[in-house]
């Protein structure tokens, strides 16, 4: 209310460029000078990455073997309703040099690692060797927490326990004679996985942590029971389960099992004919899944996949049309700025 | 304080209650019990003095704010949302993640509110605790207290520049007249002093007031808002009572001036106060792209529901499609799996939990962010500014700026708005004979004309032949260049106070008109022989009644208020003035006896041609075409020869003879509530009619002669709309006889003329009525007010009479105006006229300008005056509302039939002109002249449809003489018919409900106080800044917001798509492939700050574009940029957008061992790419702050994203984004899978542009286009582009 009195004009604003909304500023008008050669770089650039991405995804190779056995032919056709453990085998021939390395995949079809609430059912706290999870799994499990003796179960959860078991035996058959091809299971899970993310809790032996608790209901064997070959590829850390436990993005994923790096098959498969042999344990008809195996090389893109170099090159040549186009268009129409 | 039961407690409250509901109020001073306990105290009911403005309390600030938030409908859904996370069945995420974005959103709100609300505490308290004095019985004298402490019925005593703390009856005053001198200008704005009377009657006011006698009872009506009236009487022990209005009351707030000290009676305190009953805040408005937004909100809305039905159904198929429980589907915590319709009916839920962000919660908060920037930028235009009064434009709404960039329809005042509402002496004419003022005119151009104009002037003046009065004019002219800068300073001096005092030379300087000035003396001359006969000439009476009849206040210039005596201090301006002004007499008297008679012989000539180079002048005589060709000029210059002999000797006499007393006179400041009182008070002042003093029972006249006459006032008939005019009754002091004194507006005095002023002139008898009205309509022809004075001798008996009345009249407590007012009429009749006064208000400095750019924009433009039609539509020639090619149709009829009748004649015009193929190509400009009457009968239900269709068809519309009522009522039907935004724009009190009435009202704050700036969304100080504003910042604030909401949607809904596809190859099971920590921080952070900016400092064109280009700102008319089509082309290219986003990575990631997240990632960071340069393509000027937050957002993303994954590894169980980006960044597919996705995303939208830009370029680009060129290439295409 009491009225200051003010230095004269303190009410003038500031004249600055800024509160005056006059900023040096770019103002770009989309032109023909500008686009039309903006076009064309774009097109030349992506055609060449296209053609490079087309050409590299193209010299990878690739062994599909679906094993789900659906077609009464199939060898494993009979292991498909088998509740026992199954075991059938596979041949197929490799007509030129698969080079190394080789990566050995198993694929599933429709199966939903995705969901929502399997995703969910785990206990990150259990499998970064908390002990205190081990005794008391986190409800995230539900319904797999415990057991019916009300046992807790580690590593509990849906995610767990649906673990895939099938397990294979590569072998080269050479002169008549049958060769195992030795399959290195090292180095298949994610750095981070293996050494932060999860971890077995530091009680030797290890069997010892798990006193008062239960395997998942579906395995046949404990979790520290999976490579007892190998300390450290057992308990959380074993491989194959953190291979497992990294979600699929997808329902038709592959995740990979082995790699082909040793021996006499370090530069890769050579070409000949192969028996590949399963232990089909993991069912798939309740959800209409397929199972397979892949052999794959891999390239600096990973593995085949030629959409990629199809899509740049399409784009690229579009952007080139785009030009041609505006070209007319400039012709035709003039632009402004230029009349 | 004793204890009282509950029941007496709330008796009292129902008594208090009472006590303030009824009509009448009776209080009684507080004195007798003072120190006694509250219960006894005789005005307890009564609101204490003490305010309090906050919303709300330190307790209870929490849950009221809440409860003022949850009114807001957006944030009901959210919090419903947020609710709906802690249903277990649906969950989706983690309920208290789900929190984060409301409790943000309303933390935000809620300190922006508490911030306010503290703000209005702090200045409550500083208020309350402001000392004033206070009587106390027991100290025998005015003791130090606060003003909360003051109660009803104290008396409390103002000194001199304080502030009133409540509404005082005014008992006493130092002034030995009993008057107190009030500043209004806190309240209403009004600057010149307003006179307040001690009530009258109540004993020795002139010796001093004892509170402590006082003993009358003080009966006043319950409080209300009206500033203006008051109805109060006192009455005494002896039941005599006595009349008080609001001429007796001091308000809360005003500033007690030029009065030592004064006392006064609290009837009204605190919150019952007419200041405070008055401040009701800033009004909240909802603009028009608010009210669409929110049906697009709705859309947003069914958009959702459709994607979750898809979703639930989708769910429900995956469910029926299984063939039996496969080990990734996972029952209850019992074992228990719901059947598949069950858990769709809760998938839907999860769904819109998941999918909630495309309803854009946040663009709520985003737009008032933006549109703070925006009026943070408004009120720092410079161009906005006003040198003059030191004032800015003033936002007062704050959320409808883009309004101003949607304007179909400008409804103007005219008076204060159009015009200057500075009011400047003209012409006068007195019995029946014109007298031009030549010299005025003259003056008056001269001072138009820039600094360098004058010069020329000076020297030219130097040329002429050297009579003795130029060679007495040397001794002035020497340091010519020095006096201009003097005077130009002078000038921008006296203007910056101009609303103080009306003070500006233009203003206050009349030059006599010689032939008058000699006919005065010879009046004068004769009248000082018969010395009882002198007030009988007209001519006299005349300027007697321009002096008198009028409630000019006068003060002495160093009584005057401290800002002007400082300024006068400083470099005393008004020094200045005087000294220029002296140079003008003598200028102007030169001029006029110079003998080159052949060149003096039309002096409009000579000075043309002296000013050729100004080229304004020539202008302005074309504009004003009527001025030369006036016949009462014509008329004149003929007499002006004739008259040279005379006019030497008058000439001669009159700067001796108005020397002698100006010197003194020069010394008072005339202080009126309406400047042309004020400009008919410098006029006789001009002719040595000094207004001295006047009080409210005597006005003091210094006649030429020197002679000073004190007149007794016996009433003053205010002046009110509905008589339009305005009475003093005096006694001539030396004639006695007792003299009404009206001045009206013509069609209100010319029907109660009595005889003509005949009888002293008999032998030059005619018809003065005629003759001043043929006068009256060519001031009108030339654009000037006219006012009529007349004079009537009353004879004493009916004068006492009429006076009793009259008291008792002003002493009803019933309908007192209606018996004021028939009294005033009752006495107003049998009028004999005496001359009429023709007064000019200027144009405002580019008026003209500022409608032509509106009426370019495509902006129909109607004026709304209460001036007569001529006035009206000369104006509006000189303004160019009409212009000469205009069709201008008239309409002004007397009855309904012939209005029908007209309107459906021309509409048929207009429509048949309209239809015909010949005139496709060419528009018509037709403009529309209506009256007051005539609109009212076109307002009429059966006809507005018709009248609204023809005003359609005008580009420009004038209605004269109407109300303001009429004001609002034609804006609300032009608002309601056409569905059109209106603005209004206005000054004064009377634009009040147009300015309301309208979508956006604009304030002048002028010389009429600040009611329309109280009732208005944005105050400028000028007319000629409502073009930047409109054009340009209008145009600004709306093609950003238009833009940035339309993108909001767009972004949303983008990201909210890649969830959605997303769900097709998860079994819809709400899934998301984004860590949801990462899904937050992607709206609340990464990419909020872009579109915020975009929508605060865009710049589609330049100032000099839209400014040049007034066309440009039609694109954001009617449905503007931001429409139906915009929004869903918007919706289609998010959708287009999220797909490619999607699908790319998706096809490059088919068959392979791709984890979740791993896979979500490069989906992630391609849609910010992919938003972000959407948005760097609508941006059309990219200044560093552009530069700075786009890539700002950038790094923030990969530094949050990077950190976030580097550290969280058992952090946000369900997800375990560990080392992804890391893992990503590392492999070059990533950057491929990006940089395709974002080029697709973007390749459809950008093509359209360039294609767009060349082949069908839009106003707006060919507008930025002309902004790349040099300035002078620029104004030359603007040319050609016009042609």
């Amino acid at each position: 209310m009491v009225k200051e009195e003010q230095e004269e004009s303190s009410n003038r604003p500031d004249n600055t460029a800024f509160t005056q909304q006059r900023l040096p500023a770019w103002q770009p008008i989309l032109s023909a000078s500008i686009v039309i050669p903006m076009f064309l770089l774009i097109g030349a650039a992506f055609i060449g990455v296209g053609v490079a991405l087309f050409i590299t995804s193209r010299d990878i190779q690739l062994q599909e073997l679906d094993y789900t056995g659906d077609d009464s032919e199939h060898p494993c056709f009979k292991c498909r309703t088998n509740t026992e453990k199954c075991t059938c085998s596979m041949t197929f021939s490799i007509p030129t040099l698969f080079k190394g390395p080789v990566f050995f995949y198993y694929g599933l079809t429709n199966y939903f690692q995705n969901q929502r609430k399997y995703g969910a059912s785990k206990d990150d706290n259990q499998l970064y060797g908390d002990l205190n999870y081990f005794t008391s799994p986190s409800t995230d499990c539900d319904p797999y927490t415990r057991d019916s003796k009300n046992m807790p179960i580690v590593p509990c959860g849906a995610l767990a326990n649906s673990m895939f078991n099938d397990t294979f035996t590569l072998s080269h058959t050479v002169n008549g004679v049958q060769k195992i091809v030795p399959l290195d299971g090292k180095g298949i899970a994610w750095w981070t996985d293996y050494n932060i993310k999860y971890r077995n809790p530091s009680i030797t032996p290890l069997i010892n942590a798990f006193n008062g608790t239960k395997k998942p209901t579906n395995w046949p064997k404990p979790i520290y029971e999976l490579d007892t070959t190998d300390v450290y590829n057992n308990g959380f850390i074993n491989q194959d389960f953190l291979v497992w436990m990294r979600r699929a993005a997808l329902p038709d994923f592959r995740k990979l099992y082995r790699r082909i790096t040793h021996d006499d098959y370090a530069a890769g498969l050579p070409a000949g004919n192969y028996t590949l042999t399963i232990a089909y344990n993991y069912p798939v008809h309740s959800f209409n899944g397929k199972k397979k195996v892949v052999l794959s090389n891999v390239s600096w893109m990973g593995g085949k996949n030629d959409f990629l170099g199809i899509a740049y090159i399409v784009v690229g040549s579009m952007c080139v049309v785009m030009s041609v186009v505006m070209l007319i268009v400039y012709a035709r129409f003039k632009f402004a700025e230029d009349v | 304080m004793t204890w009282r039961s509950p029941l007496a407690l709330v008796r009292d409250a129902l008594q208090g209650q009472r006590a303030r509901e009824r009509e009448l109020r009776s209080l009684v001073s507080n004195l007798p019990y003072e120190g006694q306990e509250k219960g006894k105290q005789p005005n307890r009911f009564f609101l204490s003095n003490a305010i309090k403005t906050t919303k709300y309390s330190l307790l209870l600030f929490l849950p009221m704010n809440l409860y003022e938030q949850f009114h807001r409908l957006a944030n009901l859904y959210f919090v419903g949302l947020a609710i709906l996370n802690f249903i277990p069945v649906v969950n989706a995420f983690q309920p208290e993640v789900a929190l984060i974005p409301i409790c943000v959103i309303m933390l935000l709100t809620a300190l922006k509110d508490g911030w306010e609300d503290f703000r209005r505490y702090q200045s409550d308290r500083k208020v309350n605790n402001t000392p004033c004095f206070v009587y106390s019985r027991r100290e025998k004298q005015y003791v130090e207290r606060r003003w909360k402490d003051v109660r009803v019925g104290d008396f409390v005593r103002v000194v001199s520049n304080e502030i009133v703390p409540a509404d005082l009856l005014l008992l006493y005053s130092s002034d030995p007249n009993g008057v107190c001198h009030l500043e209004t200008a806190n309240l209403d704005g009004e600057t010149n002093l307003k006179q307040r009377i001690v009530v009258s009657g109540l004993g020795a006011a002139n010796l001093g007031f004892e509170p402590e006698s006082f003993n009358s009872t003080v009966v006043c009506e319950r409080p209300n808002s009206n500033l203006n009236h008051f109805k109060c009487f006192v009455e005494k022990p002896d039941k005599d009572k006595v009349g008080a209005s609001i001429e007796s009351l001091l308000l809360r707030g005003c500033t007690v001036r030029n009065t030592n000290h004064a006392v006064g009676f609290v009837v009204y305190a605190g919150h019952e106060t007419k200041a405070m009953l008055n401040n009701n805040g800033s009004r909240y408005k909802r603009s028009k792209l608010e009210q669409k937004l929110n049906v697009d909100v709705f859309f947003c809305l069914i958009l959702l529901f459709a994607m979750c039905l898809i979703g639930a159904f989708g769910h429900y198929l995956w469910l029926e499609s299984l063939p039996g429980v496969p080990s990734f589907l996972v029952p209850d915590s019992n074992g228990h799996l719901d059947v598949p319709s069950l858990e769709s009916f809760y998938m839907f839920f999860t769904m819109i939990i998941l999918l909630q962000i495309l309803i854009p919660i946040s663009l709520y908060v985003s737009i008032e962010l933006v549109k703070v920037g925006q009026i943070f930028f408004i009120t720092n235009d410079i161009d906005l500014y006003d040198e003059e009064t030191d004032s800015r434009v003033q936002c007062r709404a704050l959320n409808i700026t883009e309004d101003l960039g949607q304007i179909e329809y400008v409804f103007s005042d005219k008076t204060g708005t159009l015009t200057e509402n500075k009011m400047v002496f003209r012409r006068c004419s007195v019995m029946g004979t014109e007298y031009p003022h030549k010299e005025n005119a003259i003056r008056l151009d001269v001072i138009d004309e820039p600094e360098s104009e004058e010069e020329v002037i000076f020297n030219q003046h130097q040329q002429l032949p050297r009579s003795r009065w130029s060679l007495e004019a040397e001794d002035i002219s020497p340091p010519d260049t020095q006096r201009h800068g003097r005077r130009r300073k002078s000038k921008v001096a006296a203007n910056a106070h101009s609303d103080a005092a009306f003070s500006s030379p233009l203003e206050t300087e009349v030059i006599p008109d010689q032939k008058l000035l000699q006919q005065i003396s010879r009046a004068e001359s004769s009248g000082g022989r018969r010395d009882g006969n002198r007030s009988f000439d007209p001519h006299l009476d005349f300027f007697l009644a321009l002096a008198i009849c009028n409630t000019v206040v006068v003060s002495a210039e160093n009584a005057h208020r401290q800002r002007v005596s400082l300024q006068s201090r400083s470099n005393s301006p008004l020094q200045n003035i005087r000294k220029c002004q002296g140079l003008f007499r003598k200028f102007s008297v030169k001029e006029c006896t110079s003998p080159q008679s052949s060149q003096m012989r039309n002096p409009l000539e000579t000075f043309s041609s002296l000013v050729k180079k100004a080229g304004a002048f020539f202008q302005r005589d074309k504009r004003n075409r009527t001025l030369s060709e006036d016949p009462v000029i014509d008329s004149a210059k003929t007499e002006d020869e004739a008259d040279a002999n005379r006019l030497r000797t008058c000439s001669l006499h009159a700067p001796s003879q108005n020397g002698s007393t100006i010197v003194e006179a020069e010394e008072l400041c005339y202080e009126a509530e309406s400047p042309d009182e004020a400009a008919l008070v410098y006029a006789a002042r001009a002719y040595g009619f000094i207004l001295l003093a006047r009080t409210p029972d005597s006005v003091t006249v210094r006649l030429p002669s020197g002679e000073d006459l004190v007149f007794e006032v016996l009433d003053t008939l205010t002046f009110d709309s509905n008589r339009k005019r305005m009475s003093v009754l005096v006694r001539h002091p030396v004639t006695k006889d007792y003299v009404l004194y009206t001045k009206g507006a013509d069609y209100s005095i010319m029907e109660l003329l009595g005889t003509p002023y005949a009888e002293n002139f008999s032998g030059t008898e005619k018809n003065i009525a005629a003759d001043t009205q043929y006068h009256l309509d060519c001031y009108a022809k030339e654009g000037l007010r006219t006012l009529c004075i007349t004079k009537k001798v009353v004879s004493e008996s009916t004068c006492q009479s009429w006076l009793g009345e009259r008291k008792r009249a002003q002493a009803a407590m019933e309908c007192r105006e209606e018996l004021i007012m028939q009294t005033a009429v009752q006495l107003e009749t049998n009028l004999t006229l005496l001359g009429a006064t023709g007064i000019e208000d200027r144009l405002q400095e580019k008026v003209p300008d500022t409608i032509v750019a509106l009426r370019e924009a495509g902006i129909h433009v109607w004026v709304l005056t209460g001036d007569k039609p001529e006035t009206a539509v000369n104006i509006g020639y000189a303004c160019r509302l009409l212009e000469e090619e205009d069709l201008v149709i008239n309409m002004s009829c007397k009855n309904k039939v012939t209005c029908t009748a007209i309107l459906d004649c021309t509409l048929e015009e207009v429509r048949r002109y309209r239809d015909d193929p010949r005139n496709a190509g060419t528009t018509q400009n037709i403009s529309l002249v209506i009256d007051g009457n005539t609109l009212d009968m076109a307002k009429s239900p059966d006809l507005q449809e018709r009248f609204v269709e023809l005003t359609k068809h005008c580009r420009s519309v004038l209605c004269c003489r109407v109300t303001p009522l009429q004001k609002s009522a034609v804006v609300k039907l032009v608002r309601e018919k056409l569905k059109v935004m209106t603005l209004a724009v206005g000054d004064g009190a009377n634009d009040v409900n147009m300015i309301q009435a309208a979508d956006v009202g604009i304030g002048i704050s002028g010389q009429e106080g600040m009611q329309a700036v109280m009732a208005s969304d944005f105050a400028i100080s000028r007319f000629k800044h409502l073009k930047k504003l409109v054009l340009v910042h209008g145009h600004w604030c709306y093609t950003r917001l238009a833009n940035m909401i339309i993108y909001f949607f767009y972004k949303n809904v983008a990201y909210v798509n890649l969830l959605f596809w997303y769900q097709f190859f998860c079994g819809f099971t709400a899934t998301t492939m984004i860590d949801y920590w990462l899904m937050i921080f992607f709206n609340l952070f990464f990419t909020s700050t872009p579109p915020i900016m975009f929508g605060i400092f865009d710049k589609d064109v330049s100032v000099e574009v839209l400014q040049g280009v007034p066309e440009l700102y039609r694109t954001g008319q009617g449905k503007g940029e931001y429409n139906f089509l915009t929004f869903w082309i918007a919706i289609l290219d998010a959708f287009y957008q999220s797909l490619v986003c999607f699908f790319i990575p998706y096809l490059a990631y088919q068959d392979s061992d791709v984890d979740l997240f791993t896979f979500g990632t490069p989906l992630n960071t391609a849609a910010l790419f992919t938003i972000l340069l959407h948005l760097g393509i609508e941006i059309k000027s990219w200044t560093l702050v552009h530069w700075i937050i786009m890539l700002g957002s950038v790094a923030l993303y990969f530094i949050v994203t990077l950190a976030y994954t580097a550290t969280c590894v058992t952090c946000n169980p369900p997800s375990n984004p560990y080392w992804i980006l890391q893992n990503q960044m590392a492999d070059p597919m990533f950057y491929l899978i990006v940089t395709l996705c974002t080029v697709v995303a973007l390749l459809p939208r950008y093509t359209f542009h360039v294609l767009k830009n060349s082949v069908a370029p839009s106003p707006l680009l060919q507008g930025r286009q002309l902004d790349r060129m040099d300035p002078s290439t620029r104004d030359q295409w603007i040319k050609e582009w016009r042609g």
